[in-house]
């Protein structure tokens, strides 16, 4: 072999491994990304996760199924009531329980202003990284407005366990209704904002145009779901494809594009906080009246009142607290659209009072592999866009 | 002999012949002005000094780990504005930042990074554990969860919740504050410096 050879090889190898995360403020959580580095160009990206393994999989197999509804909370801490949403919706099946139309439409309320809060957080954070410090306290300004409209219905900001087996924790209230209909009055002269800080700002378009593009066969190939896939030109939407919660009787569209850049994902999202502001003010106008919760004693507790005059509410009463809903042998999933893509929950049940396995689908794990193949060949400084761009959450990747 | 302890006596000196310096500037000025001058000189130990500045220029450093991650930042932004109490400062490297809130659960594979980082913050350094994973396992009682981060790191003040708001985090932040002020100029702040 000669001397030019060994160089060409020795230049071949010459290349940086460095380290990013988990304690990095923009990796969004704690995820862990070995980068093999050519000068300034990502060569491979390695992810490594785990950084969060919290055994919520493990720990709902020792626990009631209404005991699990806030460990849900705990997976994607951005979309709680989503999660709630996809974890009873699976649950009820395997019961086969009737959700009344009033219980039906505070969860998708709740479920959207949810979408809206995330997205928010994307946002923030996503322009933060890439340099735009003003969007991110914008932002914040509007999701304190959801927040608190989470804390007046179910006395939580962010882990509102407020969607249970069955139907709902508490019926809405008529402050509360107003005071959504003040939010959704306000936020879109807010979403418009947003677009005038970023979307024609030529720093912003520089950063994130052309940069981490997944075609459409890479994106159906990569499990991408949720707003990653829709921006590289799939249109493809749970709430649209297998309707849940009556989401079939809502007018609303699914925004798509076509480049799957970081700047087709933005445009996409920001459209979705559109879109979910409309479903929002759908369900307002034609909440219907009835119950909050499915009238079966087997499964929601008896109004509380019954129980000094009904013998039976108050055995169902306690058939309920003492040992929990019984659920019939079986297994299902059942998928949602959160914010960040299909979750969908996998439960088997062996007929006693505990789910015999839990399983999540979630999207930000399923993610992480394109995410990191969507890396390889950019620069450095693009790592954390491109990161930004799919809004991972490390609790439901590393659960 | 600690470093503070050393800086007090060369000051202390300098102090008193700047109180010795504005005496006989007061003598000289006779008594038309002498009054306003008593008035705008204050008297008072560095320790407090030196505790006074630090409590009002907290860094934190940016360790988010899970959802109460999100109240952190939830604090620092417009609504909550920490800046009020100085804390607004958030540090993406641990060189820099003098208060760790440990925000959100810690997992065994995190808690000898979670060590790292806090060794290589300079001293003086507090602690702050967030929420009830951090501050004691929380909900999680198991196999991957370390049962309260006072294991790995000495904690200065708990938070509790789940997650706690921002205006508990805030009260934490004030705590901590009077904290470091009580601490000022006594040994404990001698130690955490030595």
């Amino acid at each position: 072999m000669s001397i030019t050879d060994q160089g060409l090889l020795e230049r071949e190898k010459d290349t940086m491994t460095l380290n990013m995360g988990p304690q990095h403020p923009s990796t969004h959580g704690v995820f862990r990304v070995i980068l093999e580095m050519d000068g300034e160009v990502v060569r491979t990206a390695e992810p490594e996760i785990g950084y969060l393994h919290t055994g919520i999989e493990k720990t709902s197999e020792n626990k009631r199924y209404v005991h699990v509804i806030p460990m849900t909370d705990r997976l994607d801490y951005l979309n709680p009531p989503g999660n709630n949403l996809a974890f009873c919706l699976a649950t009820e099946k395997l019961l086969s329980v009737e959700i009344p139309e009033r219980a039906q439409t505070l969860r998708v309320i709740m479920c959207e202003l949810a979408r809206i809060a995330s997205h928010l957080v994307w946002l923030g954070t996503h322009a933060l990284d890439i340099g735009a410090m003003t969007v991110f306290l914008y932002c914040w300004r509007e999701r304190e407005m959801v927040l608190d409209l989470n804390e007046e219905i179910s006395g939580v900001r962010m882990m509102t366990s407020y969607i249970r087996i069955g139907g709902v924790a508490k019926d809405a209230t008529r402050p509360w209704l107003d005071g959504i209909q003040n939010f959704i009055d306000y936020f879109p002269a807010k979403v418009d904002e947003y677009e005038k800080l970023l979307t024609n700002n030529p720093i912003w378009i520089d950063r994130t145009q052309g940069v981490g593009e997944m075609s459409r066969e890479d994106a159906i190939n990569w499990s991408m779901s949720g707003p990653a896939l829709r921006a590289s030109g799939v249109k493809w939407d749970i709430r649209k494809s297998q309707p849940y919660s009556g989401y079939e009787k809502y007018n609303f569209d699914i925004p798509t594009r076509t480049n799957g850049d970081i700047y087709d994902r933005y445009r996409v999202r920001i459209e979705e906080m559109r879109q979910s502001r409309e479903i929002v003010k759908q369900a307002i106008e034609k909440l219907p009246t009835g119950d909050f919760k499915a009238p079966d004693n087997k499964v929601s507790l008896p109004p509380r009142d019954t129980l000094h005059t009904s013998m039976e509410a108050l055995i169902h009463h306690f058939k309920l607290v003492s040992e929990g809903i019984s659920v019939p042998k079986g297994e299902t999933y059942v998928p949602i659209e959160g914010p960040r893509g299909e979750v969908g929950f996998y439960i088997v049940s062996d007929g006693s009072n505990v789910p015999y396995r839990v399983k999540l689908r979630a999207p930000s794990f399923l993610a992480i592999p394109g995410m990191c193949q969507m890396m390889s060949g950019c620069y450095i400084a693009d790592v954390v866009g491109i990161i930004g761009s799919i809004d991972i959450v490390m609790g439901e990747v590393d659960r | 002999m600690g470093l503070i302890e050393d800086a007090a006596e060369t000051v202390g000196d300098e102090i008193n012949n700047i109180k010795l310096n504005v005496q006989d500037a007061i003598e000289a000025m006779g008594s038309e002005y002498a009054g306003s001058l008593y008035d705008s000189v204050l008297t008072t130990k560095l320790g407090k000094v030196v505790g006074w500045a630090q409590k009002n220029a907290l860094w934190p450093a940016t360790f988010g780990l899970a959802c109460c991650a999100i109240e952190m930042m939830a604090m620092a932004n417009s609504r909550w504005d920490a800046a009020r109490f100085g804390a607004e400062v958030f540090r993406a490297s641990p060189r820099q930042a003098d208060l760790m809130i440990v925000s959100g659960r810690v997992s065994q594979k995190m808690a000898p990074i979670l060590k790292q980082i806090y060794d290589q913050m300079p001293e003086p350094k507090w602690v702050m554990s967030m929420g009830a994973c951090a501050s004691c396992g929380g909900v999680f009682n198991n196999y991957s969860i370390v049962q309260g981060v006072d294991r790995v790191v000495p904690v200065d003040v708990y938070v509790p919740g789940c997650p706690p708001g921002p205006e508990a985090l805030l009260y934490g932040v004030i705590k901590l504050q009077e904290k470091i002020m009580a601490e000022a100029g006594t040994d404990k702040a001698k130690k955490r410096v030595a």
